[in-house]
């Protein structure tokens, strides 16, 4: 054997790498591939690329160039923000933190050989895989409504096209028009989302069409916030919406597209715009990954990984972890505990025990804020919650637009904290 | 109505007590204007007052650190300002103690009042040129001192920045990193004792917000001291 420089180096390192580091293989650096550059994946790649200080191969695999925030897009439909205040770019994750960012989809994942496979061809190889790949729809989850009924009744539920299509309908409503929304049944992404973007269209419709009226057709006998969104539905929008529950047959549904009709609990009323939101699962390539039980990806509370597979991680919408509700704070938060969990697995960093936080803001009108958080922890079974809090009803104008103005201060916060 | 003038009098008298123990505790104004002495040469305070060599010192309280538009502040202090420092009772306190330790590149020339008591006054003093002394004396524990609530032992824990920096992950998905405040406010280069004052006054509810109660509410001591430590200079 010639003992040159090069053979030199690769025994030294490899010798140090299995000091420092389990699960480091003797060629190259750790592999880290990302599913997913939302509130989790982009907050996970971030930080493993930040506190591993280049010892991590980060590779960040999300389709749009231009990544619009689901969160506060309901503020863009309401006049309070614009589509560009929204978007967000992978530059600074690529040029600042060393992040291979690839804007292509995933199409397979095979845990064998430990590859993802690409739409654009190709596959990258992984030690790690973190996928956080938000919600798809279920099929035939409201009658006579499928995914290419979504430009005349659009669900707006990914934010961008959507949710400027949905913008442009309402501003096109005639005069006393009606606007329709199915509300989706648990569980499902941004729990008060469907109210805040009633409360929404309901201050556009005030201040451009005040006879329109709204109907909220829902699964659900109850939902998030409601007396806070009840309360300022009665206080700004007087006898405007009209929402019906289960109670009263509003999960009895079928919308027929090309007539603009919705029948509910047996009665058809024709509408202007009709905003389908509907039953949601986990993104498909949790399911293509095999794991995912019923519509969704079970995980371990402790470091978010795949119930179904110790090197696949899960985080965010597309999780089954327990009592956080899916949220983008979540999907960060939960990020922040994965990156720390597959740091440490692949480099011999300290892992610190999982803490979980979530609060959700939500705009009912101008200057109008409420919110509701709970802390979590991790428990053998699930993420359990541990202390909550809530908004409440007939709070002074002073606090509620207190409140606001912190949900403008936590999304400056949020967005830099996941694209840097 | 007896029992009615009877609880007026002891609400009275829990009033008169309560003043009494604010007084106490807040300095010697009367004092402090002796002690303000030191100060004249560069600072003026009172009606009329004008940016000298040093900036007026009308309505400090309240006011963000280098927060006059019309004087030219170091950018030891616009930094510190920035990066969310207001002038209460406490960092008043402790920049008069030792400006250059508080603030490095400040342009203020003074060596420091070492006798806590003269700081308590002429702050105390300063106090009544502010016409916003917010929160003073209960609520704000920035207001009133460093040291009223915290157990001594507590405020000396070392914090580990390390363990601070994985903790302060989930601080940061509301506070920026880099110290903006778009909404929120800006948590770091706070010096320790004001960070650790202020996250204990959070979990044991004597500050309000309830976020910020729900996340200091499960944070041991360690964690705090921790989360300051890191705080203090995240770089």
């Amino acid at each position: 054997m010639t003992f040159n420089r090069r053979t030199f180096l690769g025994t030294a390192s490899a010798i140090a790498a299995g000091l420092s580091a389990p699960m480091v293989l003797a060629q190259g650096k750790p592999r880290v591939v990302v599913v997913g550059g939302g509130a989790g994946g982009a907050t996970a790649a971030r930080y493993i690329a930040k506190d591993s200080k280049g010892e991590i191969d980060v590779t960040l695999i999300e389709p749009s160039r231009t990544y619009y925030t689901c969160f506060f897009s309901n503020l863009y439909l309401g006049g309070f923000q614009e589509l560009s205040d929204i978007a967000h770019s992978y530059g600074t994750l690529a040029a600042d933190y060393g992040i291979n960012v690839v804007h292509d989809w995933a199409v397979g994942v095979d845990r064998d050989t430990k590859l993802v496979s690409l739409a654009g061809g190709g596959s990258i190889p992984y030690d790690k895989l973190i996928l956080s790949p938000g919600i798809d729809f279920v099929e035939g989850a409201v009658e006579g409504w499928d995914i290419s009924a979504q430009n005349k009744m659009p669900h707006a539920y990914k934010a961008g096209s959507q949710t400027e299509l949905l913008k442009a309908q309402v501003m096109a409503m005639p005069e006393g028009g009606t606007f329709a929304m199915v509300a989706p049944p648990n569980p499902y992404r941004c729990p008060p989302g469907p109210y805040e973007r009633v409360s929404m269209v309901a201050h556009v419709l005030k201040a451009y069409n005040p006879t329109a009226k709204i109907i909220v057709a829902d699964p659900k006998p109850k939902f998030s916030k409601m007396s806070l969104f009840q309360e300022g539905w009665a206080n700004h929008y007087e006898g405007m919406v009209d929402w019906i529950g289960e109670e009263f047959g509003g999960g009895n549904v079928s919308v027929n597209p090309d007539a603009m009709t919705v029948t509910i609990d047996g009665e058809e009323t024709k509408v202007d715009v009709c905003n389908v939101i509907p039953a949601m699962k986990a993104g498909r390539i949790a399911e293509m990954a095999g794991v995912t039980e019923g519509n969704w990806a079970p995980v371990n509370a402790a470091d978010m990984s795949s119930k179904a597979d110790p090197d696949i991680h899960v985080l965010g919408d597309a999780s089954q972890q327990g009592d956080m509700p899916k949220s983008g704070f979540s999907a960060n938060s939960q990020a922040k505990v994965c990156a720390n969990a597959v740091r440490g697995a692949l480099t011999g960093s300290k892992i610190f025990p999982a803490k979980f936080s979530n609060t959700c803001w939500s705009l009912i009108d101008t200057d109008d804020g409420v919110k509701v958080g709970a802390t979590y922890e991790a428990t053998p079974e699930k993420i359990a919650k541990v202390d909550g809090f809530i908004s409440q009803t007939g709070e002074d104008a002073d606090l509620r637009k207190a409140t606001y103005e912190e949900s403008l201060g936590w999304y400056a916060g949020i967005t830099s904290d996941m694209f840097g | 109505m007896i029992w009615r003038s009877a609880s007026g009098v002891g609400l009275a008298a829990s009033i008169l007590a309560a003043a009494a123990y604010a007084t106490e505790d807040l300095g010697d104004a009367e004092a402090g204007e002796v002690v303000f002495s030191k100060c004249k040469g560069c600072h003026q305070v009172g009606a009329g007052a004008e940016n000298t060599i040093g900036p007026h010192l009308n309505g400090v309280f309240g006011r963000k650190a280098a927060g006059l538009a019309d004087f030219n502040y170091s950018k030891s202090l616009k930094r510190a300002g920035n990066s969310g420092l207001e002038w209460h009772a406490d960092t008043l306190s402790a920049y008069l103690e030792n400006p250059r330790a508080f603030a490095s590149g400040t342009r203020m020339s003074f060596s420091g009042l070492k006798d806590p008591e003269d700081r308590t006054n002429v702050v105390a003093y300063l106090r009544e040129f502010s016409d916003n002394p917010r929160d003073i004396p209960e609520a704000d524990p920035t207001a009133k001192g460093t040291d009223h609530s915290v157990d001594p032992e507590i405020l000396a824990i070392q914090g580990d920045p390390e363990y601070g920096e994985y903790l302060s992950s989930e601080c940061t998905t509301c506070h920026q990193i880099e110290g903006r405040d778009d909404g929120i406010p800006s948590i770091v280069y706070w010096p320790d004792e004001v960070f650790v004052v202020a996250m204990h006054a959070y979990k044991n509810n004597q500050r309000l917000h309830p976020v910020m109660q729900m996340i200091a509410g499960r944070l041991s001591n360690d964690e705090i001291a921790a989360l300051a430590a890191y705080f203090n200079n995240p770089e």
